[in-house]
């Protein structure tokens, strides 16, 4: 019950930032907004026992992702009026196919969650206790090749940055 | 289980109320005299030249994006280090051939003069 209720205050919480990210005018503002979202999404986790992810979610995302949006949000001209942006090629038709594509995803993955058959043995015990000790047990045994294609995942991140900058360099 | 938050509730409550607390109660007390020094960011240092919201270099990015990347990296090896003692050679190999292929990265970024500040 007790659990509920702070689940549901702190969805209210996260939904409710969420939205004044996408309503605020002032860019700036928006992104200090989306702060205040990660931070009760680490709330979140912490009620949902994932320790290690809540810290990781307040150290990465509250963070340095913040950061970085802080200096995109810095490299381009806040002072034009918005219909200046407006960009010939656009393609708004294309856009809306994706969005309802990822919604249409979102939803089976639900309902999919749902009435799925719950899975009765997890697999061999673990030979660790703790949360983080837990993470890391099956992040480098059962997810080994996910965790080597994070890497490229970061590689092709770091690449494709330099890329897109290197005009200036 | 979760009564071990309660330090880092209160924590968060107090520093939310001093802030708080500290702006209602100067904003009633303090007498209503602008005038433009007063109005300025810094009152005493540099004087600003220009608009704050004005577009930066593209560095700052760049230097923001190999932070987070880097910074991911070593989230990556917090739970490996805790059960290394586990993991033994298995894990060792794993956390190299990780670090390899980003310092393949470093190597990239270090050659494009992305680290350099000019």
């Amino acid at each position: 019950m007790g659990q509920a209720i702070a689940f549901y205050t702190l969805a209210a919480f996260i939904l409710g930032f969420a939205v004044l990210v996408v309503t605020t005018k002032d860019t700036v503002h928006s992104v200090l907004f989306l702060v205040l979202d990660f931070l009760f999404v680490a709330a979140l986790y912490v009620l949902l026992d994932a320790p290690f992810l809540a810290v990781i979610q307040v150290l990465v995302y509250a963070g340095g992702i913040v950061v970085l949006y802080l200096f995109v949000v810095m490299l381009v001209n806040l002072k034009r009026p918005p219909e200046a942006h407006h960009d010939p090629h656009r393609r708004t038709k294309l856009g809306l196919f994706l969005a309802v594509a990822v919604l249409l995803e979102l939803g089976a993955i639900a309902v999919y969650q749902t009435t799925r058959p719950v899975l009765s043995v997890p697999g061999a015990p673990m030979p660790v206790t703790g949360n983080t000790e837990q993470v890391g047990w099956l992040l480098y045994t059962s997810y080994l090749i996910p965790f080597e294609i994070a890497s490229m995942l970061l590689l092709v991140a770091m690449i494709g940055a330099i890329v897109l900058a290197k005009r200036e360099l | 289980m979760l009564s071990a938050y309660i330090p880092i509730a209160i924590f968060v409550v107090v520093a939310t109320g001093f802030a708080l607390f500290t702006l209602v109660f100067s904003s009633l007390l303090h007498p209503e005299k602008y005038n433009k020094v007063k109005l300025e960011p810094y009152e005493c240092g540099i004087e600003p030249m220009t608009d704050a919201r004005d577009r930066y270099s593209i560095r700052y990015y760049l230097v923001a994006m190999l932070f987070v990347i880097f910074d991911v990296e070593t989230v990556f090896m917090f739970p490996w280090a805790v059960i290394f003692n586990k993991l033994l050679l298995f894990g060792l190999i794993e956390m190299l051939v990780f670090i390899f292929i980003l310092l393949v990265g470093y190597y990239y970024a270090w050659q494009k003069g992305a680290l350099e500040w000019v």
